[in-house]
């Protein structure tokens, strides 16, 4: 193991030690908001896998996100299912529909598929609204999930056993994604959006890992959709528009693309630039709601003018700085 | 019967819109090979500025002549100093900064005009014209001033000499360059011209669609819808996709899936063409080299 690995999994480490221990230093809002942070960090996971490390972008995360809430939701409300089978019930369908929908996108070129998932991301609300399907997705009212509680008698409130329950689901996938993106897998991966004619004469089934990574990334976003809808406690068709799917572009750009430990910069930032701005909306009345989008679309740009691997890329600049001037 | 020509009538009308929106797009695809997400919150702001304009005082062709030719200037100066550093930059970074650009105007135009929905007036009101029964006044006017559109920027890129220009920088950069066509120019004039056109579209959409900064989320839309129907690189392929796809929208909103599900009507669209006949309707088939 080479110095620089070793420095990766003890932070890796530290940071996982450090979100151990947060449910047992804050509560209540707090502890609400961690949960949400770490739904952030599996979809912005799933989102990077697919349009940093292939290269295929999506603007309609939102909607395989949106399919993961729904389907937990419909599986624990119409079908009386434990909420922790519900989840991978759900991402499997989520597994399937990005699966299927990676077909067509196999055939577009980037511009086109930010075209067809653009589209994808503005109907989504339509659709989940559709009065067809309303005894399952309950319309435009959307669905109520009771929060619950902890499990086997631990003794534990039910923000802190969601919050743990999101942890472990985001250790297992990330867990997940770096084993995929350090073996053959990710450098085929890696191959396929650097040089596509190469890899596919280097025996490289393109159309079959492009699916798949599709299909995979899909799943990330219906894992987080599902705890999403568990721990919010509340479906409905508003909630999962273009800028839910945007906020995910935001957070895989500003934590850097293709950086795996990124996803928990882009989901800090996507969490609480939103908060922020609710908050001074109190003291600077409606015009603070243009501020997260404000923010967010110079940050875009800047982002990708000044760093384009996003803080998880700066922090390896930095660190690479120190190393090679103050090192013995 | 009467209903069915009735929906036919108010298609074409937005039709109209997705047009020229649709063409705007065309433009600079045929410049830069990319797709302006951005063209509907641009076009959203100039509709913005407009209203502003009238609610101080001005006639309505005053205002629409200003916000034109501010629009112009306003895409200019995008081009110049926002999408220029990005030009050899890879498609991913590019759409990520037109998605930035589309965050701005949509916050830009909350934080300035609110985010409240208002009424845009009309420039033509009163009885229906010609004894068409089938539109009301400003539908009619839209259609009009669609076509007139259309026209305008045909002339321009066919019997101009700046318009001829364009469309060869558009087609060889490198070539252009050598007989002395300053390229980096023409694309912002491009982006100008596409930002204009889509002032136009903005102003004839609003007394429809209402105004209010998320109104040209759906336009764009259909406007994507039409431009790939037509075939992206064809601008006369995208006008005519523009208003098949209004007509298809309303058509199909109305008789098959349902008003409320409308714009999965243009995912449809989108992701069918781009399946079964990726270059479009009138689109050159595209071949790469490796």
């Amino acid at each position: 193991m080479t110095e620089r690995n070793a420095l990766g999994r003890v932070v890796t480490l530290a940071v996982f030690a450090g979100a151990l221990a947060f449910p047992f230093l804050a509560s209540g809002y707090r502890l609400y908001q961690g949960a949400q942070v770490l739904i952030d960090v599996i979809a912005l996971l799933g989102l990077n896998l697919l349009t940093g490390f292939n290269g295929q972008i999506s603007l309609g995360h939102g909607a395989f996100f949106a399919i993961g809430a729904y389907g937990a939701a419909i599986l624990v409300v119409k079908l009386g299912l434990p909420y922790w089978l519900a989840i991978p019930i759900a991402s499997a369908v989520c597994f399937g529909a990005g699966f299927l929908f990676g077909f067509p996108a196999l055939r577009f070129g980037g511009l086109y598929l930010a075209l067809a998932t653009f589209a994808l991301a503005v109907a989504t609300p339509q659709l989940l609204s559709y009065n067809g399907f309303n005894a399952f997705t309950g319309g435009s009212q959307g669905l109520t999930l009771t929060r619950p509680g902890a499990p086997f008698g631990l003794l534990l409130s039910g923000d802190q056993w969601l919050y743990l329950f999101c942890l472990l689901w985001t250790a297992a996938l990330y867990w997940a994604a770096t084993n995929l993106v350090r073996g053959r897998v990710g450098r085929a991966l890696i191959a396929i959006r650097d040089q596509p004619i190469a890899a596919e004469s280097m025996g490289v089934n393109a159309a079959l890992y492009k699916t798949t990574c599709f299909g995979v990334s899909a799943l990330y976003a219906g894992v987080a959709g599902g705890l999403s809808a568990i721990v919010v406690g509340f479906v409905s068709p508003e909630s999962f528009g273009l800028p839910l799917s945007l906020s995910f572009l935001v957070g895989i750009v500003v934590g850097g693309l293709a950086s795996l430990g990124g996803a928990l910069f882009g989901a800090l930032f996507i969490e609480f630039v939103p908060n922020l701005a609710a908050q001074l909306s109190v003291n600077f009345g409606e015009s603070a709601m243009a501020l997260p989008g404000a923010i967010y679309g110079v940050l875009l740009i800047l982002v990708m003018a000044v760093m384009p691997t996003g803080v998880a890329g700066a922090m390896r600049a930095a660190l690479g700085f120190v190393r090679r001037n103050f090192a013995a | 019967m009467s209903e069915f020509l009735h929906q036919l009538a108010s298609g074409l009308a937005l039709g109209g819109v997705y047009a020229i929106l649709a063409l705007a797009l065309v433009m600079i695809y045929q410049a830069t090979q990319l797709v302006n997400f951005a063209q509907g919150e641009m076009a959203m702001f100039s509709t913005y500025f407009a209203w502003k304009l009238m609610d101080s005082g001005w006639p309505y062709w005053r205002a629409f002549a200003a916000t034109v030719v501010v629009s112009f200037f306003g895409g200019l100066i995008i081009e110049r100093v926002v999408v220029r550093p990005f030009a050899k930059a890879p498609v991913l970074a590019s759409i990520i900064v037109f998605i930035g650009l589309v965050l701005i105007f949509n916050a830009l135009a909350g934080w300035l005009y609110g985010y409240s929905i208002q009424e845009f007036e009309s420039p033509f009101s009163g009885r229906p014209w010609f004894g068409n029964v089938y539109m009301s006044a400003h539908e009619s006017g839209a259609v009009v001033v669609s076509l007139c559109v259309l026209a305008l920027v045909y002339g321009f890129f066919r019997f101009t000499p700046l318009g001829l220009a364009m469309r060869a920088a558009a087609q060889n950069p490198t070539s252009s360059r050598l007989v002395g066509i300053r390229v980096g120019w023409m694309l912002a004039i491009g982006w100008g011209l596409a930002a204009a056109i889509g002032a136009v579209a903005g102003m004839m959409a609003a007394p429809i669609v209402y105004l209010d900064p998320n109104m040209m989320g759906g336009v764009l839309l259909y406007a994507f819808a039409g431009a790939v129907l037509g075939g992206i690189d064809n601008p006369f392929g995208a006008a005519f996709g523009g208003f098949a796809v209004g007509v298809l929208e309303n058509l199909v909103g109305a008789y098959v899936v349902g008003d409320e599900v409308k714009l999965s009507v243009a995912l449809a669209i989108i992701v069918g063409v781009l399946v079964w006949r990726p270059s479009g309707l009138f689109g050159r088939r595209l071949v790469a080299r490796v």
